[in-house]
């Protein structure tokens, strides 16, 4: 009897506790509560501490998971973290917003039986705490290097690349041209997935570690790279993500009323226009919501709308349910908050009123054919199907690409045909000598893990050149 | 200098001043809460290290800018973006401003007078209190003309009125107009039949100046282009004005109640 009670424990994972979702319609804070530590150590006296962990081949960056687990098991919590700092800066960050179903958690072995590990629960957890109880990461540093290296763009990859170098005794200085450090995570992603506090304390955190951060600066514009190295910089680091947004390109996409996911989210998140008129930035509310996309993206606009007051919100997606990009988890929390799905379904035009207000938008059904070069099945649409619907505020959220600001204004940087950087996979090196790049702007948007690991190997890449350059001082030809 | 509800802010900026060219916009922000404002430079001053804006008092934002005073500083300033102005010598040039817009035309009118070109000028105001540069711009032009609403300075009447003479008078090159939009758009609607082509520069809504949020999108020849960072100037032949006014609408009823939040916490 006992030994069954033992087993069925073994596979019910603890949940995480919730705002309920009639109650956090109505406000921006943070969704997901956090672990009490007897939740914590419960989830964590699952683990089967394997002798090979496949979840640690699943996360970017390779945080020996086992490991923390075992040392939340013990309530050693403050192990815990430490062992989560040696390969990741930010894991309040990743704790959060890491797609663990398709990483570590993707592998978790208890997984093919029941459901894996809470591993992104357990590495908030002990996060949190560390916040909390001020428990700070005090590795040693290294003696100071005399190298100075430019990073360009705040953004995870940025931030990574800072703290890696700083620890290995380089200075770095941090070239950001919004009036904020932090990248997506400040100006993409909701306070009530991500607190913005917890992007402050960690950029905080790096500036008293000795990163200097220069806000408002365009690289490109305000400064040029070859300047930067004029000014005396041994290296350069390009982390500028993939922010330009695409539009669907179909009649009526210029009305008022509708905008790219970009603008929205930044609105609400980095000019906190939600508080509006307490904070001077306007955004739209609007009461008949439509989000073109299913992304994370997508949801984040969604469920912003719900919260700004709309009466109905909804998605419209041209493939069905089993191809949307977004997490399953994200899917689940805007249907909770009242998000409608309209799939297999395409916006063919944007119907405006006289003043040049967008009012609704005509749609055509889609029905799945073969698959395409995505793997997916292509969404063909069904002829004769179109029909309208009534809204107010459309937001679009079909994805980004790369910014061709710095890259057009840097001449011999190589790029790709659809303008992201080439830069080599394991180091991050460019066509240029003395320049690295990292992130969303070489691979595309992708994850805030990923921009950290590409992070992390050109940190790796850039002190290996500063250290040799140090030795046949010479050779620094750049 | 501020007359009436148009003020001029001169702000140090010393690498935005050492980039700045004619034609490029800078975006400032007033306090932690505030908006992000783009403004074309009127003025860049390298060796002072400062650029100056020139602007009406529209919103609450600018409103919060007037009340600076001398020694106080901006939160933010990020810049130069867009693209210079195109400066070469073509001929015969008439450099066209309304209202505050000639603050932007002063430094586009400078340049093309020393890439040699022959400059007729032509500004407007609503009233004489409210002309600006005009001592600055005649140095610069070869001819100025003056134009304002009520006739308390110069011609009585709009700017297009002389610029019809012009056309008439005058084989042109290029025509630059700065100014409020429906005053760029009856520019270029008139200089169309004399083939002149002609420049405007253009202030949508925007947030980031870097291409990052769409929202200063124009469409020109019937594609769409980023203001910030394909513009901000664009051929006037090919501009949608009336979306591009529509666009600019769009929060004004935020905006409304965003001045008088911000005036009831003034008088309080
Ligand atoms: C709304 C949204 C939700 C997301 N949700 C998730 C999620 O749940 N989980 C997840 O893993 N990923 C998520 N992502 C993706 C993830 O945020 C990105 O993959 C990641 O942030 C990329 O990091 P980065 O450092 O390459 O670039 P970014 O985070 O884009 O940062 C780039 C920075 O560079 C700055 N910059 C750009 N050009 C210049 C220049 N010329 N000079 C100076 N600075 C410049 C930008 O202002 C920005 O601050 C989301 C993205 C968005 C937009
Ligand atoms: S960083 Fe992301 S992938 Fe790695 S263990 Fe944490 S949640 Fe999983």
């Amino acid at each position: 009897m006992a030994e069954k009670e033992d087993v069925t424990e073994k596979w019910a994972r603890i949940g995480m506790p919730e705002q309920e979702p009639d109650k956090r319609r109505e406000n921006f804070e943070e969704v997901p509560l956090g672990y009490t530590p007897e939740m914590a150590v419960k989830e964590a006296s699952r683990c089967l501490q394997c002798k090979s962990p496949s979840c640690v081949e699943g996360c970017p960056v390779e945080i020996d998971i086992p490991a923390f687990v075992q040392l939340i098991k013990e309530e050693k919590f403050d192990e815990a973290i430490k062992k989560i700092w040696e390969k990741n800066r930010l894991p309040a960050v990743c704790g959060r917003v890491c797609p663990q179903e398709t990483q570590c958690e993707g592998r978790c072995v208890l997984g093919k039986k029941g459901r894996p590990i809470a591993i992104g629960n357990l590495e908030r957890f002990a996060a949190d705490l560390a916040r909390r109880e001020g428990i700070e990461d005090v590795s040693p540093k290294a003696e100071p290097s005399g190298k100075r290296v430019a990073i360009v763009g705040s953004g995870p990859a940025g931030l990574t690349v800072a703290a890696d170098l700083l620890a290995r005794g380089h200075q770095v200085t941090i070239f950001e041209a919004l009036h904020k450090p932090g990248g997506v995570l400040v100006y993409g992603i909701p306070e009530f997935r991500l607190p913005k506090k917890i992007v402050a304390d960690e950029i905080e955190s790096l500036e008293k570690q000795g990163a200097e951060i220069m806000c408002n600066t365009v690289v490109g514009r305000t400064i040029t790279i070859d300047e930067l190295f004029d000014q005396g910089y041994d290296a350069i680091f390009v982390g500028v993500g993939a922010g330009l947004p695409r539009f669907m390109n179909i009649p009526g996409e210029n009305l008022v009323g509708i905008l790219s996911a970009n603008e929205y989210l930044t609105r609400a998140n980095l000019m906190k226009a939600y508080r509006f008129p307490e904070y001077d930035t306007p955004i739209p509310r609007g009461r008949n919501v439509v989000v073109i996309g299913a992304g994370n993206v997508a949801m984040d606009s969604a469920r912003t709308a719900v919260r700004l007051g709309a009466e109905t919100v909804r998605i419209v997606y041209r493939r069905s349910r089993e191809e949307m990009p977004a997490r399953a988890a994200e899917i689940h929390h805007a249907e909770e908050e009242g998000v409608e799905l309209l799939l297999l379904t395409s916006p063919i035009r944007f119907l405006g009123d006289e003043e040049g207000r967008v009012a609704g938008m005509e749609c055509i059904k889609m029905e799945l054919g073969e698959p395409d070069a995505s793997g997916r099945r292509r969404p063909i649409p069904i002829e004769g199907s179109e029909f309208e619907i009534v809204c107010d505020l459309v937001i679009i959220a079909i994805g980004t690409g790369a910014n061709p600001l710095l890259t057009r204004s840097t001449e011999g940087l190589e790029l790709n045909r659809w303008g992201y950087i080439e830069a080599d996979p394991e180091t991050g090196e460019t066509s240029i000598e003395g320049v690295w790049a990292g992130g969303d702007i070489v691979t595309g948007s992708a994850t805030v893990i990923e921009a950290m690991g590409a992070g992390r190997r050109a940190a790796r890449s850039i002190h290996e050149h500063l250290t040799r350059e140090g030795r046949s001082p010479e050779s620094c030809g750049v | 200098m501020a007359s009436g509800n148009v003020i001029l802010n001169e702000i140090e900026a010393p690498l935005i001043a050492k980039k700045a060219k004619p034609g490029q916009f800078v975006i400032l922000k007033a306090g932690e809460r505030g908006e992000r404002i783009p403004l074309t430079m009127a003025e860049a001053d390298p060796e002072r290290g400062t650029i100056t804006v020139i602007y009406k008092v529209v919103g609450k934002s600018t409103e919060l800018f007037k009340n600076l005073r001398e020694g106080d500083s901006y939160q933010d300033a990020v810049g130069p973006l867009g693209q210079p102005t195109h400066l070469e010598r073509v001929g015969n040039v008439t450099c066209v401003g309304g209202g505050t817009g000639v603050a932007v035309l002063y430094p586009i009118t400078r340049g093309l007078k020393g890439a040699g070109n022959r400059v007729i000028s032509i500004i407007g105001a609503r009233t004489a209190d409210r002309i600006i540069l005009e001592e600055e711009m005649k140095s610069v032009s070869d001819e100025l003309f003056v134009c304002t609403d009520d006739g308390s300075r110069g011609h009585h009447g709009f700017v297009t009125e002389i610029l019809k003479k012009v056309l008439e008078e005058e084989t042109l090159n290029l025509a630059v107009a700065v100014g409020p939009v429906l005053m760029m758009k009856l520019v270029s609607e008139m200089t169309r039949p004399y083939d002149v082509k002609t420049i405007v520069s253009l202030n949508p809504i925007m947030i980031d100046g870097t291409g990052m949020c769409g929202g200063c999108r124009v469409l020109v020849d019937g594609e769409n282009k980023f203001a910030c960072v394909d513009g901000p100037e664009f051929d006037g032949h090919k501009v949608d004005f009336d979306q591009l006014i529509q666009r600019l609408g769009a929060y004004e009823s935020e905006e409304r109640e965003s001045s008088m939040a911000h005036r009831c916490r003034l008088d309080r």
